[in-house]
């Protein structure tokens, strides 16, 4: 087994408002390791984005801990580039933000969007690009910085249907080529069959680790694991899971 | 590298409309001033009307021109020109500076609140008294009445602004742990420049409002002051030569800030 990068013990989360308190999380355990990509999906309003905010140290848990050997690349449902930055200055702003603004990881930067069909582009702003090539900048952009953990919100929820199992496959070659741990949460189950090596499933509020799945498909290729035969019975088990 | 571009018949008949409308606007808007004070000037020449009261366009054409000989004309302009740029950039720079005071400190945000609203909903020419006693009679007055008209709808203008920047992104920012200072360079205030450049349409109103009724409580000279002092004498020539002469002015600050608007805001459109 590889090492553990990221590690949930006993994580409880209490959400604090001026009406009362919100138990979002409770008993939460789980690990992921290096070099895996672990998809977490539940039903909604379960606090997905929330799990995210506390593997990143956006959030302190209230009760048991929350630990991490490595450093974490963000990336929320939509692109959110900057529309009055280019592409180019889109994807160097992690540069920026960690004040690592050298011209050595500018080139590593400018080479991975070359790499992966950006280069032509560089100058160009968002608002001229299509959605799927603006959620492509979004994860170089989250590649920046040569995070070891990507954390994934959701990443194609806001594309169109075709696009996202375009850009789904994309996505997964680089994280993949790249040699990244990833950490996805999504509702849409089909895409965390398609995407992970393992599954795990997040009960309703307070959330917890209900079921947990290791994915045993052949490729690792988000389409071709849509057509093979264990992708439906992989889908109807998560569905029944998702729905007691 | 322009390349004439060639567009099927129906296109062309397209864009030939498209023209014609254009010119059909501004023909329209031309000819209506012309016939506006066509009529003023037949109306009051023929006698219909006093022009001692009404003036008329040529009567104002004659003042604007007297007031040039007796070489006082650019001196008024000057004057009150002048009082509205000062209080227009004085209001505009401390009301971005609060504002993003405001914007950093959620508790100075909560405490200060009130206070905004109450200085908002109050007439500013209530202070015209106090701003005599505390300021005197000259410019000092009027630059501070100016100020104090823009100042409260530019705080308020661009905290709202800063407040409604875009919460996935801060949370993007967050996530590559970014300081507040980095926040605010990198997202929050470039996000605002197009509520800025709207605020700096609004501010120019407000400071001409602020110069001028500045310049009715107290002045010894300016635009505001030929007006108020045409009034008393019953000098309506004067009156209308001045209001025209604001006219002109306004809608030419006015001009130059959605000129800046447009070189700012490029790109910030999504």
């Amino acid at each position: 087994m590889k090492n553990k990068i990221l590690q949930f013990t006993d994580v409880k989360l209490i959400y604090h408002t001026k009406r009362g308190e919100t138990t979002a999380a409770e008993h939460l355990d789980f690990s992921v390791h290096e070099g895996e990509f672990v998809a977490i999906i539940g039903p909604s309003g379960c606090g997905k984005t929330t799990l995210l905010s506390l593997a990143a140290g956006l959030l302190k848990p209230s009760e048991g801990s929350v630990t991490s050997q490595g450093s974490f690349g963000y990336m929320l449902q939509k692109d959110e580039l900057f529309p009055w930055r280019t592409i180019e200055k889109n994807v160097f702003l992690p540069l920026e933000v960690k004040k690592i603004n050298t011209e050595e990881h500018r080139k590593r930067v400018r080479n991975l969007a070359e790499k992966y069909g950006l280069g032509d582009f560089l100058s160009s702003y968002p608002a001229q690009l299509s959605g799927g090539m603006r959620q492509r900048a979004a994860l170089i952009r989250t590649l920046a910085t040569d995070p070891d953990i990507l954390l994934l919100d959701e990443p194609f929820s806001a594309l169109d249907y075709q696009t996202r199992l375009n850009v789904c496959d994309d996505v997964s070659s680089i994280i993949r080529s790249e040699g990244k741990t990833a950490l996805l949460v999504t509702h849409d189950i089909s895409e965390a069959i398609s995407l992970s090596d393992r599954i795990l499933v997040l009960s309703q509020r307070p959330a917890k680790i209900a079921y947990e799945h290791e994915m045993n498909f052949n490729s690792n290729i988000p389409l071709k694991r849509r057509e093979s035969e264990k992708f439906s019975e992989w889908f109807e088990l998560l569905w029944k899971e998702l729905n007691v | 590298m322009k390349e004439k571009k060639i567009y099927s018949k129906e296109h062309e008949l397209y864009l030939k409309k498209c023209r014609k409308h254009a010119i059909i606007v501004w023909v329209s808007r031309v000819g209506l001033l012309a016939l506006l004070l066509g009529l003023w000037e037949l109306v009051t020449a023929c006698g219909w009307v006093d022009p001692f009261i009404m003036s008329s366009p040529s009567r104002i054409a004659k003042t604007i021109g007297s007031l040039y000989h007796e070489g006082t004309l650019f001196y008024h302009i000057g004057v009150t020109l002048g009082e509205t740029i000062a209080g227009f950039l004085i209001a505009v720079v401390l009301g971005v500076s609060i504002a993003l005071a405001l914007w950093w400190s959620e508790t100075l945000r909560k405490v200060l609140e009130p206070y905004i609203v109450v200085l908002n909903a109050l007439p500013k020419i209530a202070l015209g008294p106090l701003i005599i006693i505390w300021f005197g009679t000259g410019s000092k007055a009027i630059i501070f009445m100016t100020v104090l008209v823009g100042l409260i709808v530019a705080i308020m203008h661009m905290l709202a602004a800063f407040c409604a920047t875009d919460k996935n992104k801060l949370l993007l920012m967050r996530s590559m742990g970014a300081s507040k200072w980095q926040i605010l360079q990198k997202l929050v205030i470039p996000s605002a420049l197009p509520a800025f450049t709207s605020m700096l349409k609004v501010a120019v109103g407000m400071a001409w409002i602020g110069s001028i009724m500045g310049e009715y409580i107290v002045s010894k000279a300016g635009l505001g002051y030929l007006i108020v002092y045409g009034g008393q004498v019953f000098k309506l020539d004067l009156v209308m030569s001045a209001t025209f002469l604001l006219c002109l002015l306004a809608a030419g600050m006015y001009f130059l800030v959605v000129l800046l608007e447009k070189i700012l805001v490029k790109n910030t459109e999504n």
